[in-house]
């Protein structure tokens, strides 16, 4: 099963994406795919499914605010293993993978 | 006569060429986990190159190995539950079942009958025929369950993150036998036992210290060690949770990453009282002694994994740095450790280094590789 994304559905991805995470060019926009899938994929599941995290899969996502899912991405949620990123990643990136989480193809 | 024995021994060395032909050893082979393709690479360490694709294994984010004792088999635990018995000899999967639907990881018996597997969902561990993969038996814990080990005396030990419980199930008898053991601490993450099977150590993500079990008294006895280290210290963020993989044993110390501090503790082995800290680059994730233990290597979490530390075990300081590239992921060294085998993720290589001059020996073109494994596994207790 291959977790990448072929080049097309990305742009498509991106294309969908709300006016909030504007600012992200694609080149950045790879690299934050990479994060969440690798680096969020440590905890969360390379396919997202969950692990020692929750599923963070779209339909879970979209249980949330956008803005509320970014500032979890960028404060964490105290008490649980889930870290801040906010010492790694801007308000915009966080707002783009809150977006992506909520946008990305099953 | 002569005639007849020059003839009889024609044919039999005719006979030796040809099993020769088909003899594949497999001791000082591995397989290498490609996470984001669902594929492992078999390697030969003495070439080092790869010999074999093996692909369709599912998710193998998190996935780890074990080997039967005659290290012909691997079996390789996959994230999406799945359970594949891979023939090493003719790089074909033996057989392969989806188990659960959400796994950390597995452990195979001392006496190479039984795989076990720890699941998140259902939380749990099931226990397989080794030869068949048929269920023989299933542990529900109500917890993601982690840490699985195996212990002599065909057993198995393991921890729940959710219930803070270390259990043990001896598959000695007709019937699993389970001793459960409660207050272990808040959110075990991993463990590990060490190589004579006397001690079974976990981590703690929700507290400072760690747990230790004494697998040699009867009943096994628990105690809390290093329970200050970090106190009164503001806690790092944790982008990764570290593995206790291994028994970084060193001389009479032994080392383990510390939890949300870019430290590693050393540990006195007899009293198991922390004697030291080394000051790291990053978060520790993994922390393998060299098998000589003269050298316990480090990588990291992100962001700091691109680097990785070499520390003296004698004088707990950074001897070498190395950068290998982006995304280290795992170390694995040669059985008698002179060379080491580093996994560059986003690199999509492995690294091999000479663990002495710390030249770098060659490379193998892999994707995303994970964890490496070689064969000589098979004969270590909990690995």
């Amino acid at each position: 099963m291959a977790s990448w994304i072929p080049l097309a559905a990305l742009m498509t991805a991106l294309l969908l994406l709300p006016a909030g995470a504007a600012g992200i060019g694609p080149k950045q926009a790879e690299k934050l795919e990479h994060l969440v899938r690798q680096d969020c994929g440590s905890c969360h599941g390379l396919t997202l499914k969950g692990g020692l995290g929750r599923p963070i899969d779209r339909d879970r996502m979209r249980q949330y605010d956008r803005e509320v899912l970014r500032d979890i991405i960028l404060d964490g949620v105290p008490g649980t293993a889930m870290p801040p990123w906010r010492p790694l990643i801007s308000e915009n990136e966080a707002q783009w993978i809150a977006d992506y989480l909520r946008e990305q193809r099953q | 006569m002569i005639r007849v024995l020059m003839v009889t021994m024609m044919l039999l060395s005719a006979a030796i060429a040809s099993a020769a032909d088909r003899v594949v050893a497999t001791g000082d082979l591995g397989v290498v986990v490609e996470r984001s393709s669902g594929s492992v690479l078999i390697v030969d360490q003495s070439d080092m190159a790869s010999i074999a694709r093996v692909e369709g294994l599912g998710d193998l984010s998190h996935a780890s190995v074990v080997f039967s004792p005659d290290q012909r088999f691997a079996y390789i635990f996959g994230r999406d539950g799945g359970l594949t018995k891979l023939d090493m000899t003719s790089q074909q999967v033996a057989n392969r079942i989806i188990q659960s639907g959400n796994a950390i990881g597995g452990a195979i018996s001392d006496d190479g009958q039984l795989v076990a597997v720890s699941n998140y969902e259902p939380g749990g561990v099931r226990i397989f025929d080794a030869v068949s993969l048929e269920l023989v038996a299933d542990i529900p814990t109500g917890s993601k369950t982690i840490g699985l080990v195996d212990a002599p005396g065909r057993r198995f030990v393991f921890s729940l993150w959710d219930a803070g419980e270390t259990w043990i199930a001896d598959m000695s008898g007709e019937v699993p036998q389970v001793q459960r053991f409660d207050d272990v601490g808040t959110n075990p993450y991993d463990a590990l036992i060490t190589a004579d099977g006397r001690r079974y150590i976990v981590g703690l993500f929700g507290e400072d210290g760690l747990t230790a079990f004494d697998l040699w008294s009867d009943p096994p006895e628990q105690q809390k060690i290093l329970a200050n280290y970090g106190k009164g210290d503001q806690k790092l963020p944790v982008y990764k949770m570290p593995h206790l993989e291994g028994w970084a044993l060193a001389g009479d110390r032994f080392a383990l990453p510390a939890v949300g501090h870019h430290q590693l503790l050393w540990v006195d082995s007899r009293d198991l009282t922390e004697v030291a800290r080394t000051d790291t680059h990053g978060q520790p994730i993994f922390a393998v002694s060299r098998p000589d233990g003269r050298h316990v290597w480090v990588n990291y979490a992100h962001p700091d994994n691109d680097t990785v530390e070499v520390i003296d075990s004698q004088s707990g300081l950074v001897v070498h740095t190395l950068k290998p590239g982006p995304a280290v992921l795992h170390m694995e060294f040669t059985p008698r450790g002179h060379q080491v085998w580093l996994s560059v993720r986003d690199g999509n290589r492995i690294e091999i280094y000479d663990t002495r001059t710390f030249a770098k020996l060659g490379e193998i073109p892999a994707e995303t590789p994970s964890g490496i494994f070689f064969t000589a596994r098979a004969h270590k207790s909990g690995l």
